[in-house]
């Protein structure tokens, strides 16, 4: 018998084609976002609100995934943004190519941030490099605190968590600080924004945040 | 949730290494696979032995080495599992860790029976 030793990434070529994604996202100037989250947690509703605080401000482009339907970006051309939905037919991510491809029916010679709302899965898609300059999961009080203990890789991925539905706090079985604890013992370095959609509290810190990195990418 | 796309990422590897001719040869498929990669061992199984059915590599077998996830102290200088997938030293309960090893998914090796043996 023979053995043909090798070391070989099981994802190599999704990471190859994340990292000329990433190229191309650099030659636009383009700062991406990669939202990732559970299903139902508001990841198209802050979608809706950041783009309605960030009109006349900076421009953005949206690429959708879902399973199936393309109802989120329906929301999203309502708000004047470009946008194209990807349909993965069951699959449970995005992977880099499904981006690649999508890149070709939208034009971002114009705009400065692209978020990519990948489909609502806190698993898969934490395996998966978009080409994304960073992963911002979103987690909502609903889904209590203990999220980030159960599915651990997702938050580990992540640059930025989001707590989203804060104005349910007092109704629900949810200890912010157990939460937030939960996510830095996964993560030390998460930075955490909390952000309601019903009453809009923390969504200028979070716009503000994206505009402060749009400007740093501009200057490196 | 993903392992049936894996498994396909797997065997694309498995061909590039072998002509078409030869994969019947093909034994064993060794691969690494860290303690928190986010992938089921028992569905990766499923998964890549429904793919090989009825194709040439069929009868190839995925043995899977499972890699702890270990993360080093900064604190304490120790490198301990944690189970749980926390980077939190398991010695010292300190939070300034640094990940040794865990999310690994790699083929590492191809087993391949001798042509003789199988003509024979």
């Amino acid at each position: 018998m023979s053995v043909i030793t090798i070391e070989r990434k099981v994802l190599e070529k999704n990471d190859e084609v994340a990292e000329q994604n990433r190229e191309v996202f650099s030659r636009l100037g383009l700062f991406v976002i990669n939202l990732v989250s559970s299903p139902g947690s508001g990841k198209t509703s802050l979608l809706e609100k950041t783009l309605a605080h960030l009109r006349d401000k900076v421009r953005v482009a949206v690429i959708e995934g879902d399973v199936q339907t393309d109802l989120d970006a329906q929301r999203v051309a309502v708000l004047g943004v470009p946008v194209v939905q990807i349909v993965t037919r069951g699959g449970c991510h995005l992977e880099a190519s499904l981006v690649r491809d999508a890149l070709r029916s939208i034009d971002l010679s114009k705009a400065q941030l692209l978020i990519i709302e990948n489909v609502g899965n806190l698993v898969c898609p934490a395996n998966y490099d978009l080409g994304e300059a960073m992963k911002v999961v979103v987690a909502s009080t609903t889904e209590g605190d203990d999220k980030p203990l159960k599915y651990p890789a997702m938050f580990r991925n992540a640059s930025v968590l989001i707590i989203n539905k804060i104005d349910l706090l007092p109704y629900v079985n949810c200890n912010l600080e157990s939460l937030k604890h939960n996510a830095l013992s996964v993560n030390p370095a998460l930075h955490i924004m909390e952000t309601s959609c019903t009453t809009n509290k923390g969504i200028a810190e979070w716009c503000d945040w994206l505009q402060h990195n749009i400007l740093r990418k501009n200057e490196i | 949730m993903h392992e049936l796309s894996i498994a396909q990422n797997i065997l694309e590897i498995v061909g590039e290494y072998l002509p078409s001719d030869r994969r019947g040869l093909v034994k064993t498929v060794k691969l690494k696979l860290g303690e928190q990669a986010g992938i089921v061992p028992d569905s990766l199984e499923f998964c890549f032995n429904s793919l090989v059915e009825g194709t040439n590599l069929r009868g190839a077998v995925l043995e899977i080495e499972r890699v702890p996830f270990v993360v080093r102290c900064n604190s304490c200088g120790r490198s301990s599992i944690s189970e749980s997938g926390l980077m939190m030293c398991s010695v010292c309960d300190g939070a300034d860790v640094v990940l040794i090893s865990g999310n690994e998914l790699q083929v590492t090796a191809i087993e391949i029976l001798d042509e003789e043996k199988i003509e024979a």
